[in-house]
């Protein structure tokens, strides 16, 4: 093994039912660098991280780390701890009715001469270990107390603290904020100058040129190649990751979708809230317009939405829908009047992990239709084909489980539900999370497509650059407030100013 | 051979693959003893025709008598699976409930603190009836206390395992109720040539599956089951289905109650349904169905509850005392609870692999 290498792995190979997942992939890690794993859905970046935690069992090729005599083969993460693998994935694994403490040294708690959990002596170095990384938490509170951005801290000073030589940091920064992420960042470089190798997993090409040593990428199960930051341009990583030259993701038509705000009203809020997380706002969302909602992470962006769609039901105000008020007691209600929700949250509030392709594309039209009306068989299938083929959802077939495919298939799958129940409202909470770049602009095309067909659509997303891309127009939210509009005039500068705060209220 | 082939691994990828074989391997026991004492080696599975006493002519065999015992306890894991799958809970009440449903039919059919009768106090549908009425209300309780208050399952169902059987009592005035009427044996009896119950079970088994697999019912329990927050936002009312789930494992308890009942013309509170809650909770796990809740095979229950019988009748013709049988059950169990555990199957489609990759080298 090379002098400063701290871990390989040469010709690792790996199938699901179905699927090549890894063929031959190669990667090497040094000491004291952070190496970006790039790669679009399903080309296999998660496939790998998990042969290298032992959550997947490799079926050829061999893995070797600095110090360990011979190839290693971990069975399960807590092997992967022992020869020095630390993870932290894109979705938080952690425990949330537990403390912070808690979760920090679960599986690992010191213990008092009598060989009880020292509660005292744990409490007080999370609380040295969570205030050296600059996060302001009580770790006495349960982890659910606090939102997804601190969660995900909280499992990277887990992770940290684990005195680990390769540190993989699968998808982190997909739910934290910019200053969070820098926050993380300098915490990244810290441990790099102490000699950890850091894994980095992330879609956001950016983030890779801010704080990455190296690249390698990974197509469809595939290595292509290792490259220096320096030797590969953003336009040639993307066309290394996606093997051909990308069309100019900027250009998206949006005619038409300027002049939606004359066509009628489809849905007004006036005066909606729900206790606790967003305070009574007005929003009207006009036929074939895409609305914005712009804000900093848990500024009330979701909730905003959820509070519509009644998957938190409002307390106060009024809902009309075509004019018409309305009464929102539960999501199947909203869904009755024509409306769908693409959750932020994929894991915990999309997916229906256990089941098929084609059962999670009808459940929301099913459920529409009401348990008694069943979808004929042949329905679902022509249904299920239909959506698999215009979203070109990566999966073996449509019987296969939903949890077997990549995180950016199953928020397609996820967006076939809904347009199968054909809305007139649809909101989109964070569509492109942890989805690649090329899926990205689908997407984003599928929006403004939708909205040309007369739908309106809320959208929110932490890339004001997408929303630039789609939206007419921009509700910003600041600490679980609506405090203004932007219609004209939409700049990534503007929406920063705007969320930011200053004087552009109405 | 290509074709024998695909259907070698067809049958290695069906679910029921291992219930199956569970049974099967219990079958083998027979046939194994049977032949080690110089009998037909298939007695066991035999069946020949015997007259009554009324006169009439009946199927006879030990597996018809598995079939017959095996009813109630597959009636319950019906309800059970469903339980199971969208609450990831198990309703240790039915045992209970099947006793109160018993006491309730025969304290109708016989009227309030008569503790023996020829003649029915009420016509035998409306006992019967309300018998099993009993059961779907308990399940209302039960489901009400899952689904709105969100009292985990075991705890919910506890109040009726520890309840229902006393309010039968209280019902039969703390009498064991005969009903010596000849209608009322029907329902543990024979129907032509069959057991009663395993008629019984048969309806149950169809109606619930039609009404599982012809509406999205089905569907909707599992989805419940693996993701009820996903199953909201998707426009499920999972408390409703949950609830549901909770009346149909009720109104089966009901049904098996009755059978029990009928077996015995007669409302014996403190024994009917006795340790039948765990029969059907392990039927349900025998039938290879997670108690995670989620995916599941209605089949795999109803022959996990049979598993058990013909573990029972098994030992039973070996000559093992009733006294001793249960420890015997619970060994024949491990072993076959341990082969369908995760670890052991891991193992062997590991040996199946490198058996593969040995054969390509």
């Amino acid at each position: 093994m090379e002098d400063n290498v701290v871990l390989t792995a040469r010709g690792i190979s790996m199938t699901f039912p179905g699927v090549k997942a890894l063929e031959n992939v190669d990667f090497t890690l040094r000491k004291g660098e952070i190496h970006a794993l790039m790669g679009e859905n399903g080309a296999g970046k998660s496939t790998l991280i998990k042969c290298l935690t032992g959550i997947n069992d490799f079926e050829a090729g061999e893995i070797r780390i600095d110090g360990i005599d011979g190839p290693v083969k971990n069975h399960s993460t807590r092997d992967a701890q022992n020869v020095g693998i630390s993870t932290v994935y894109q979705e938080v694994n952690l425990c949330p009715n537990l403390s912070v403490a808690e979760n920090l040294f679960i599986g690992r708690e010191p213990m008092t001469k009598l060989h009880t959990i020292d509660r005292k002596s744990y409490n007080k170095r999370s609380q040295v270990i969570m205030d050296e990384l600059g996060i302001s938490v009580d770790v006495t509170q349960n982890l659910e107390n606090y939102s997804l951005a601190i969660q995900q801290m909280v499992a990277i000073a887990r992770a940290v603290d684990m005195d680990c030589k390769v540190l993989i940091l699968d998808e982190p920064t997909s739910s934290l904020d910019d200053e969070e992420v820098e926050k993380l960042f300098v915490l990244m470089r810290k441990l790099r100058d102490k000699g950890v190798g850091i894994i980095f997993v992330t879609h956001f090409l950016e983030q890779v040129y801010s704080v990455c040593d190296r690249i390698t990428v990974l197509r469809d199960g595939h290595f292509v190649g290792e490259y220096t930051v320096e030797e590969l341009p953003r336009v040639k990583l993307v066309a290394a990751m996606m093997g051909k030259d990308l069309d100019d993701l900027a250009e998206i038509k949006k005619e038409g979708a300027e002049n939606a705000i004359n066509n009628p009203i489809e849905i007004s809020a006036k005066g909606l809230s729900h206790t606790g997380t967003v305070k009574p706002f007005n929003l009207d969302i006009h036929k074939g317009e895409v609305v914005g909602v712009a804000g900093l992470l848990g500024s009330g962006r979701s909730e905003l939405a959820r509070a519509i769609y009644g998957a938190d039901k409002a307390n106060t105000g009024t809902l009309s829908v075509n004019g018409k008020d309305v009464k929102i007691n539960q999501p199947i209600d909203a869904i009755n009047l024509g409306m769908g929700m693409l959750p932020d949250d994929r894991k915990a509030e999309g997916i229906i992990a256990d089941l098929s392709v084609r059962e999670n594309i009808i459940l929301a039209l099913q459920a529409r239709k009401g348990m008694f009306k069943p979808l004929s068989r042949a329905k679902q299938e022509e249904l299920a084909d239909e959506y698999i083929k215009l979203l070109q959802v990566k999966t073996p077939n449509r019987e296969a489980l939903i949890k077997q495919l990549s995180g950016g298939n199953q928020q397609k799958v996820i967006l076939a539900r809904w347009l199968a129940t054909n809305p007139d409202f649809l909101i989109l909470d964070e569509p492109t999370r942890g989805i690649d770049i090329g899926t990205k602009s689908e997407i984003q095309k599928l929006i403004v497509k939708l909205a040309g067909e007369g739908k309106s659509i809320l959208f929110i997303s932490s890339e004001i650059s997408e929303m630039l891309r789609t939206c007419s127009r921009m509700a910003i939210m600041r600490d679980g407030e609506k405090v203004g509009e932007l219609d004209r005039e939409l700049t990534q500068e503007n929406v920063m100013k705007a969320i930011a705060g200053g004087d552009t209220e109405k | 051979m290509k074709n024998g082939k695909l259907s070698w691994k067809k049958i290695k990828s069906w679910n029921l693959l291992l219930p199956v074989v569970a049974l099967l391997l219990v079958m083998a026991v027979n046939i194994i003893y049977d032949i080690a004492n110089g009998n037909n080696p298939l007695a066991f599975f035999t069946i020949t025709l015997q007259q009554t006493t009324g006169n009439g002519t009946i199927l006879y065999g030990r597996i018809i008598d598995i079939l017959n015992r095996g009813s109630e306890a597959a009636i319950l894991a019906i309800g059970m699976t469903l339980v199971v799958s969208s609450s990831a809970g198990t309703d240790i009440s039915v045992g209970s409930v099947m006793s109160l449903c018993a006491s309730f039919c025969c304290m109708l059919l016989a009227g309030y603190g008569v503790s023996s009768t020829s003649t029915l106090a009420v016509p035998l549908a409306v006992g019967v009836l309300g018998g099993i009425l009993m059961g779907v209300v308990c399940g209302m309780f039960n489901g009400t206390l899952v689904a709105y208050f969100k009292i985990q399952p075991m705890v919910a169902t506890l109040i009726l395992f520890s309840a229902a059987r006393a309010i039968g009592l209280l019902l039969c005035n703390d009498l064991i109720v005969y009903v010596r009427n000849g209608s009322y044996a029907f329902f543990g009896g024979f129907i032509g040539l069959l057991p009663t119950p395993l008629v019984i079970t048969a309806i149950c088994a169809v109606i619930i599956t039609l009404l599982l697999k012809k509406t999205a019912l089905g569907m909707f329990i599992q989805s419940v089951g693996i993701n009820p927050k996903a199953s909201r936002i998707a426009g499920l009312n999972s408390k409703r289905i949950i609830f549901l789930t909770y009346v149909l494992c009720g109104l089966f308890a009901g049904i098996a109650g009755i059978v029990a009942s009928s077996r015995i013309t007669s409302a014996d509170s403190n024994n009917i349904g006795l340790y039948l809650e765990m029969d059907a909770i392990l039927a349900v796990a025998l039938g290879g169905n997670s108690l995670g809740g989620g995916k599941f095979s209605l089949a795999g229950s109803i022959i996990g509850a049979y598993t058990i019988q013909a573990i029972t009748t098994t030992l039973y013709a070996l000559g093992v005392s009733a006294a001793q049988a249960p420890v015997f059950k619970a060994v024949i169990v491990v072993i076959i609870v341990a082969i369908q555990s995760e670890p052991v199957r891991n193992y062997f489609k590991k040996a199946s692999l490198a058996k593969k990759a040995k054969e390509v080298a």
